[in-house]
């Protein structure tokens, strides 16, 4: 059961907290359960077309040629689509907010850069039509050498993954990794009275929605396009797709906001832009959903990290420096890594405060499926690492993992690496709870601390 | 262009009839025919569960089901649980309960819980548990879900007292 300690801080607070604790129904909670809840699926229209991708099978290929003549002939084929047809084919999601360059491909052009990248859009009358002319198009490969790590992609004779690029990692304003520099790490190393440096991995990971990715484009009477969607972004998705077809976007209407999963998975741009560029020129309703099987191999998942940690503690149990080498697998294009990259350059000296801390944190290309959004994505699995690192540190002093955490905590105006001031820490007190709630005593004065007084 | 056959199907105690695709399953049937998109497509394979309906008595995999197979059947869906406006005792339970959070698997949930509760109106927890085991839910963790077919099952027991 949750139990709310409200009196932690109350003589900070003004507000007694007199909602807390209550139970409040989900506003959506009456449609999901009648099953009035429409997700974007739940439509038809009549003149529908139904969208299938053709894919690339390799992971790492030249396109010599690509040739639709007979899945055009195809009875039922209304349409079929190529990089020819994109006003503007390459693109990057976080242009938007001017993390670029682009370099991704709507459709493929002259290669492909992993397994399953969308080469030619068929339209047709049925699903079955359409699957059927897919398979009909013919595309010529040459099949390049592929990297399918990040050790792998960092070696200096490695296959350049991404020419957009130019190098198999994300190059930030601060060069080959995003960098934090707080104190003087060798100096802490030195009056440290143990080393600890470990590599932790972590693999891809696919967030499995129940609904899959997918829209429903209409084009409307007022030469508007009305696109029903289950995306996490909006507006993401809105200004894309004004880039990407060259339209102003007071012609596209976006409607969404009920979506059937997502955590994360849902935030790039990758159905609309097509489906509404289709509909656009057949002037014909367009339907395009990703398969389970396009789910779970197609759509973007956690990134792939490699993490470094190198700590130096004192034998009374203080982090006197932390060195950190942090790798995302971005998979073949940006999309949100290079910013997933980022984030976890300000988190890894984790809730403690340490007074010598040098990170770099890079963002990797490789010839795999592309990693975006997944749950705290760049945080996640870094917490994952540094706090095993924490009890590992702990074991190496023979220190209890829970007071060596009490000793090194945050609290309120400490200065973190990333020189943000600690504000509204409740670390100490959350860490109080817990040693009574899991009856893992800790020494007395470990309650006495606080996160916002200066005594202990 | 595929043939059409007609299919006629009481649809939560009312007679319907459309002409469906032949070799449709009757998850396409409902959804695009008879208007029903209470059966939500997951997976279109069988495994997730989202399709969940109840055909003559029996717990089906709408997506697994040819519509054709169906024709004389009486079918119910999550659609059809509400009568008058009041809502099912299991509607209420997985509201009240905080079993549903995206919303996507609840019609397959709720279509699985009652399959169970017409069958065995007191289940034990395992009995819960085995009854939605083939139904996936990506958001809950499933223990709200258990807990309101319990919770359920405890009102309906309480109302027949």
């Amino acid at each position: 059961m949750i139990r709310l300690a409200k009196e932690y801080f109350a003589d900070q607070r003004k507000d007694d907290l007199h909602e807390l604790g209550k139970g409040l129904q989900r506003s959506d909670a009456p449609g999901h359960v009648t099953a009035k809840t429409k997700y974007f699926a739940d439509r038809t229209f009549p003149g529908m077309l139904y969208l299938k991708m053709v894919r690339s099978p390799h992971h790492h290929a030249r396109i010599r040629s690509i040739d639709t003549s007979e899945a055009e002939k195809h009875p039922g084929v209304a349409r079929v689509l190529t990089h020819k047809d994109v006003p503007h084919n390459v693109y990057t999601i976080l242009i938007l907010i001017q993390v670029g360059p682009e370099d991704e491909q709507v459709l493929a052009e002259d290669k492909v850069r992993w397994k399953g990248e969308a080469v030619v859009a068929v339209l047709a009358d049925s699903p079955r039509a359409a699957e059927e002319a897919a398979a009909m198009v013919k595309v010529d490969y040459e099949v390049l050498p592929a990297v399918f790590d990040i050790d792998a992609a960092l070696k200096p004779d490695a296959p350049l993954v991404n020419e957009y690029h130019g190098q198999n990692y994300y190059l930030y304003d601060s060069g080959e990794c995003r960098k934090v520099r707080f104190g003087d790490v060798e100096k802490g190393f030195a009056e440290s009275d143990h080393i600890l440096e470990q590599t932790y991995w972590s693999s891809p990971i696919e967030h499995a929605p129940a609904e899959t990715t997918g829209c429903i484009v209409v084009p409307e009477g007022n030469d508007r396009f009305t696109c029903y969607t289950n995306t996490q972004a909006m507006f993401f998705t809105l200004d894309n797709t004004s880039i990407i077809l060259q339209m102003p976007g007071q012609k596209l209407h976006m409607v969404g906001g009920t979506v059937g999963g997502g955590f994360g998975g849902k935030v790039d741009v990758t159905v609309e832009p097509i489906s509404i560029l289709a509909s656009k020129l057949t002037g014909r309703p367009v339907r395009f959903v990703y398969s389970r099987e396009e789910e779970m191999q197609i759509s973007s998942p956690r990134a792939a990290e490699k993490i470094v940690l190198k700590d130096g503690v004192t034998k009374d149990g203080r982090i006197l420096a932390r060195q950190v080498w942090g790798y995302t697998d971005a998979g073949a294009y940006s999309r949100h890594s290079p910013y997933g990259a980022q984030k976890g350059a300000a988190h890894y000296p984790g809730p403690y405060t340490i007074p010598n801390v040098s990170i770099d944190t890079y963002c990797v290309y490789t010839n795999r499926t592309p990693s975006s959004a997944m749950r705290g994505f760049g945080v996640t699995i870094a917490d994952f690492a540094l706090e095993v690192q924490m009890d590992k540190l702990a074991r190496l002093i023979g220190m209890d993992p829970l007071e060596f955490r009490f000793l090194n905590a945050y609290r309120d105006g400490d200065m973190k690496a990333h020189r943000q001031p600690t504000e509204g820490a409740a670390l100490i007190e959350c860490m109080q709870e817990a040693s009574r709630t899991a009856d893992w005593p800790v020494a007395e004065r470990f309650f006495k601390m606080s996160s916002y007084k200066t005594e202990a | 262009m595929a043939k059409k056959v007609p299919l006629q199907i009481t649809l939560n105690g009312e007679e319907r009839a459309e002409f469906v695709e032949s070799g449709s399953t009757l998850l396409t049937a409902l959804r695009d025919r008879f208007d029903d998109t209470s059966p939500k497509g997951g997976c279109n394979q069988g495994t997730c569960g989202a399709c969940t309906v109840i055909i003559d008595g029996e717990l089906r995999l709408a997506c697994l089901t040819l519509a054709e197979m169906c024709d004389g059947a009486s079918v119910q869906t999550t659609s059809g649980m509400a009568k008058g406006g009041v809502l099912h005792p299991l509607q209420r339970a997985f509201m009240e309960g905080f079993a549903a959070q995206c919303g996507f698997c609840t019609p397959g949930m709720i279509m699985a819980a009652k399959a169970l509760l017409d069958r065995v109106p007191n289940p034990s927890r395992d009995e819960v548990i085995e009854a939605l085991a083939g139904n996936i839910c990506r958001c809950t963790g499933y223990e709200p879900i258990i807990n309101a077919v319990l919770e359920a099952a405890r009102a309906n027991s309480h109302n027949a007292a």
